[in-house]
């Protein structure tokens, strides 16, 4: 019976499970957990003259990376973060409220309408709005051409312009998971709210952002950390004015040539990631919701 | 000639959990056996385990002869109705109903004439094209027996198939498969907690509780000798009454309950055994004055008509209900007034209570 | 007010907002479609010097740029595919058997989803030069399948947490083996979700820049292209490219919406 039992198993549970979850394994453990683990090991090693990596442990990259100048572009970095994700809230959820509810039949071609302009080239449509607000930009051409303005105004590369850019990119990541979450509202409770006394204001304070809340969660987190690393916005429209530690990893591995030094960078992104991710889970936020 | 199916010493364990306890239950050739008890009986996996779909832990199930413990559901001649339907929602009716003959090979013509015989045995002609999704409920069970029954099992598993239609619906499929299953001749194994289906379908009910098999018997005779306490409270109505043997008197047995004295009938009982009296319902009586043998007081509460029957509700001076039925018409005395509660003896159960059971077990050890 | 008026005024007022937030939406779009038809002929491209249509035909000529854009198919094809079979058979096997380590590898599932793409980037960069990997087509493809593949999961996974699970069992007591059930009930039934799991995976290879950025080599994929023009001024081709694109992807959404409406219903 014990050597037909531990056939059945093998054929029944075990060759399965080997069969069907190898392939993500091989995929999770090579190309993403050896990788970083080797990440991890990089930023404890030195570079010779001729830039190549040495494999001498070393403090040195972390003690450069705590320096005054590294840690303005964090908080500057964090600070980019936060308005983006501020912004995506302020403009993103008063929107989705809107379509997720409405009783229009038109509502799918809302809701498509939000993802079409995501299907072109995102670093296009980033080059676009240097197009529309450089000094010779159209937004200008029209200003002055309709005498609202005498000289033209000076948008680009500065923060604003690179936040702009950043909401821009990143504000469907908050539209998407707030849609999900406001359309399973029930209506009845805000019926419910309203037959007890509660005024528009009250009912969405006390019912409504409660329960929409997991989407708020969800969608700040897929805004706040992407934003930290989206080198490219704060490259075409911020102009160096407004980097984020993305830019500085980037420069490492490009011009600069310091691996072991973008490693460590790279490390210091992860920490960050990581402190936030725990924060969400702390605020109840449910893993299962990122990524769908 | 052999049984269809032998379920023999048969074992569940998960975990902590015993959930089927040796069990030996032997099945006859086209019989409708049904598997009844509350949920966490054991019935369903004993089920599950004759399909394939659990392995026993120990024991061994046998089919048509062969020990089919190892081999996997497909490889099975037994076919399972399962309790959600479990049709397949990309499939049409006419694909669901020929999925098992197209995985067997059978040529298209022959494929044909089976399904369109088998929607016409179930009466869903005109359906072959509809996705289960369009179905209602009933229709969706008629499905589900079709798809089974066209691959001609020599067992057709039944998982509790009626439980999600409603009440009308459900008498009238409980005669549908009965009919069906005459008709085929094929064995059904039918698990259900609905007493009454049990009662109304089966040839024979297994009833089981808490993993084991408390009583193996036909109809009548789980309803008029219950062999467990449990039996007798598990299927319809009863009196029960607990207390010590007092005298045996040839078949005449005294018991002396916490409300005076009783009589039954039964054979193999000693003085001073402790055990439970069952009496039906619709078999008691009672008189204005006291009965021989019987000394048991009793105030009428109340009655509650429920159309053909008047259910009596008694109170005894322990504070317990006594339930009495009778016939619609009788004439009945007034609520508050004293009764003495009597029966004839033959109609009351004698059950051995389960630690006598171990008593004599132990006994008769010592005397061999 | 009455209740009416101060309805209508509300719905007004929504579609304004909803207005204003479409046209940020589309208004870099528009500056690209506009920018294509742009006579324009000399760097860095910015000045109109009236409409045209030339460089939708002189776009074919740009050999260079062409091949920027088959590469970026090619690649999204490839990783699509084998990010949605690794995927789809991986979320079956994570929900469906209990083995050590699953919580591990749940855990790791994560990673490529909530760290910023620029991290993933660079890890595999360093990996591939360790191992001496050459950077090109093999490395952009083994990227995008690493950041797909958690996509097409958990898109699966969504929808088998809503699945009957007796329908299997039913199709091997009908006499179907494990693999016949896999390929005739498992999979049709979790179509929808794989679909949209594919169509992510390919949705987030195309416009692919940051991790392509650093596992290239050479090999210049459409998006990296782009930035290699934003450095010179992109040329009105460019503009007309990602315009027959962005028409094609809208052409290709009315199609399979209204072809869903006509198809019989396949439903769970």
């Amino acid at each position: 019976m014990e050597k037909a039992h531990a056939k059945h198993q093998w054929r029944s549970n075990t060759l399965p499970a080997l069969l069907t979850v190898g392939p993500v394994t091989l995929v999770l453990v090579l190309l993403v957990a050896i990788p970083l683990i080797y990440v991890v090991v990089m930023s404890f090693c030195s570079i010779d003259q001729y830039y190549n990596v040495q494999l001498q442990f070393t403090l040195d990259n972390y003690k450069r990376l705590v320096s005054a100048n590294y840690m303005k572009i964090y908080a500057q970095s964090i600070l980019i973060a936060f308005v983006t994700t501020l912004l995506c809230i302020l403009i993103g959820y008063p929107f989705s409220y809107i379509i997720a509810r409405t009783q229009s039949r038109r509502k799918k071609l809302l809701y498509m309408l939000v993802i079409i302009p995501f299907w072109t080239n995102s670093l296009i449509r980033i080059y676009g709005w240097r197009t529309f607000l450089g000094t010779n930009g159209w937004l200008n051409t029209v200003l002055q051409f309709l005498h609202l303005t005498k000289e033209p105004l000076d948008l680009l590369y500065k923060q604003g312009t690179t936040i702009l850019g950043m909401v821009y990119c990143l504000i469907p990541f908050m539209i998407l998971p707030l849609y999900t979450a406001i359309e399973k509202l029930d209506g009845s409770l805000l019926e419910a709210s309203a037959d007890l006394g509660a005024k528009p204001v009250v009912t969405f304070i006390k019912v409504i952002l409660p329960l929409t809340s997991s989407g708020i969660f969800s969608g700040s987190i897929m805004v706040f950390i992407p934003c930290l690393g989206y080198f490219f916005v704060s490259d075409i429209l911020g102009g160096g004015n407004s980097d984020v530690i993305g830019n500085l990893i980037e420069r490492q591995f490009q011009s600069g040539n310091n691996w072991p030094l973008g490693a460590a960078l790279s490390i210091i992104l992860i920490v960050i990631t990581l402190v936030l991710v725990k924060l969400y889970q702390r605020m109840g936020g449910d893993m299962d919701s990122l990524g769908v | 000639m052999g049984y269809i199916v032998e379920i023999n010493g048969v074992n569940k364990i998960y975990g902590k959990n015993h959930v089927v306890k040796d069990l030996d239950l032997k099945v006859e050739e086209g019989e409708f056996l049904t598997l009844l008890g509350s949920s966490g009986c054991g019935k369903t996996t004993t089920l599950r385990m004759v399909a394939g779909f659990e392995e026993p832990t120990s024991g061994s199930i046998l089919v048509e002869g062969e020990p089919i413990e190892e081999k996997e559901p497909f490889e099975r001649n037994v076919n399972t109705v399962f309790q959600s339907y479990a049709l397949f929602p990309h499939m049409t009716i006419f694909d669901n109903i020929a999925y098992g003959l197209r995985i067997k090979k059978v040529p298209k013509a022959e494929i044909k004439s089976r399904v369109t015989e088998m929607m016409e045995l179930v009466q869903l002609e005109g359906f072959e094209k509809r996705y289960p999704s369009q179905l209602s409920g009933g229709q969706k069970q008629r499905v589900a027996i079709a798809r089974a029954l066209i691959n001609r099992p020599k067992v057709l598993l039944l998982d509790e198939p009626l439980g999600a239609l409603d009440l009308k619906l459900r008498k009238q499929m409980q005669l549908e498969l009965k009919r069906l299953q005459k008709k085929l001749n094929i064995t059904f194994i039918y698990v259900t907690h609905d007493q009454e289906e049990a009662l109304t379908m089966s040839d024979r009910i297994a009833i089981m509780h808490d993993g084991i098999l408390d009583q193996l018997g036909t109809p009548t005779e789980i309803y008029e000798q219950p062999r467990t306490k449990f039996v007798a409270t598990f299927i319809g109505e009863t009196n029960i009454f607990d207390g010590a043997v007092v005298k045996v008197d040839g078949g005449l047995i005294t018991v002396n309950v916490e409300n005076g004295s009783i009589v039954g009938t039964g054979q193999d009982f000693r003085e001073s055994e402790y055990i439970s009296v069952s009496v039906r319902p619709e078999k008691m009586k009672f008189s204005d004055t006291p009965v021989e043998n019987f000394s048991i007081q009793a105030v009428v509460k109340d009655y509650i008509y429920v159309g053909s029957v008047i259910k009596c509700i008694v109170l005894l001076p322990n504070g317990n209900e006594l339930k009495i039925e009778r016939l619609a018409g009788e004439t009945l005395p007034k609520p508050g007034s004293v009764i003495y509660p009597y029966w004839n003896p033959e109609d009351a159960v004698l059950i051995h209570t389960q630690s006598d059971k171990i008593f004599e077990a132990i006994e008769n050890i010592t005397f061999s | 007010m009455s209740r009416n008026s101060k309805r209508k005024a509300k719905k007004a007022r929504n579609g304004i907002f909803c207005g204003l937030v479409y046209l940020f939406l589309f208004l870099p779009i528009s500056v690209i479609v506009v920018n294509s038809t742009n006579a324009t002929t000399s760097k860095p491209y910015l000045s109109w010097k009236g409409f045209t249509l030339d460089w939708y035909v002189k776009l074919f000529d740009n050999t260079q740029l062409l091949q920027s854009f088959g590469n970026t198919m090619i690649i999204a094809v490839v990783s699509t595919l084998l990010a949605t079979i690794i995927g789809t058979i991986g979320a079956v096997g994570i929900y469906r058997y209990h083995f050590r380590g699953k919580g591990i590898i749940n855990g790791l599932l994560y990673i490529p989803v909530v760290i910023p793409e620029i991290v993933l980037g660079i890890s595999l960069l360093t990996i591939f030069s360790k191992v001496n990997i050459p950077r090109g087509m093999l490395t952009l493809i083994l990227a995008h399948v690493t950041f797909s593949v958690p996509f097409v999961i958990f898109n699966v996974r969504a929808r088998l947490s809503g699945y009957d699970k007796s329908i299997e069992e039913a199709s091997m007591d009908l006499g179907a083996n494990r693999l016949t059930t896999f390929m005739r009930i498992t999979l049709p039934v979790l179509a929808p979700g794989i679909a949209g799991g594919a169509l992510l995976a390919f949705t987030l290879s195309i416009d692919d820049v940051i991790i392509s950025y650093f596992v290239n080599g050479q090999t210049k994929t459409y998006p990296l292209k782009v930035m290699e023009s934003i450095k010179s001024g992109v040329a009105p081709d460019v503009n007309a490219l990602s315009t027959l694109i962005l028409i094609a992807t809208i052409l290709l959404v009315v199609l399979t919406q209204s072809g869903i409406f006509s198809k019989n219903k396949e439903h769970s």
